[in-house]
């Protein structure tokens, strides 16, 4: 199946769950990353519950944050 | 690493963080990446919303992010990092930006407005230890 994850193509054997989609797309820190499924917001406690299917768009990025001290 | 950022962009940042201080301002930015050298050019600089609303601490809203990201695909850009300021202390990335700087592949600005001239710099953090400044090269 074929998915766009970051805008880029994907292909993978069989649906998988985001959980292992973030390790195939080589996130370094999984943990730490907010994911969009097709525009939508996924929390972090759906990553193993949520398969992906084809065609989908995955979006990743890495939280972002720090402070002054 | 050279990283090349265009002064209209440095003064814009410089203006939007002293009208945000004393709450730290941050953002991202975004450009391109020359393949032979590895510097990296900014094209775009986004100011996003700081979610903490602190004089000490910052988190991107992700909402925004992914819309700058989108953005930047669509302009045949990438993300190249972040940036954020420090209104009161010098720019160097403090212990909380070292644990939070979660992408090795970024470049991390810091502009500090702690006195009197802004002072901007630009590091890589690997694994979220190591710091290195890079060369932040402003024309």
């Amino acid at each position: 199946m074929k998915l766009t994850v970051n805008g880029k193509e994907l292909t993978i054997e069989k649906s998988i769950n985001l959980k292992d989609l973030l390790v195939v797309a080589k996130a370094e820190q999984p943990d730490y990353v907010t994911v969009e499924l097709n525009g939508e917001f996924v929390d972090h406690s759906g990553f193993e519950s949520t398969f992906v299917k084809d065609g989908d768009k995955v979006e990743f990025l890495y939280f972002m944050g720090g402070g002054a001290r | 690493m050279i990283i090349h950022l265009k002064l209209a962009d440095y003064l814009a940042m410089v203006q939007h963080a002293r009208k945000t201080a004393p709450v730290e301002d941050c953002g991202l930015i975004g450009g391109r990446i020359d393949e032979a050298t590895g510097e990296k050019f900014v094209e775009k600089v986004f100011f996003l919303t700081n979610t903490d609303h602190s004089e000490e601490h910052f988190s991107l809203d992700p909402k925004e992010q992914f819309a700058a990201v989108k953005e930047l695909r669509a302009q045949g850009l990438e993300l190249l990092g972040n940036w954020h300021s420090h209104p009161a202390s010098p720019s160097r990335p403090s212990e909380e930006d070292k644990r939070l700087a979660y992408d090795s592949r970024a470049s991390y600005f810091i502009l500090s407005l702690n006195g009197g001239e802004p002072v901007l710099n630009s590091f890589h953090i690997e694994k979220r230890t190591d710091v290195s400044k890079e060369d932040l090269r402003i024309r």
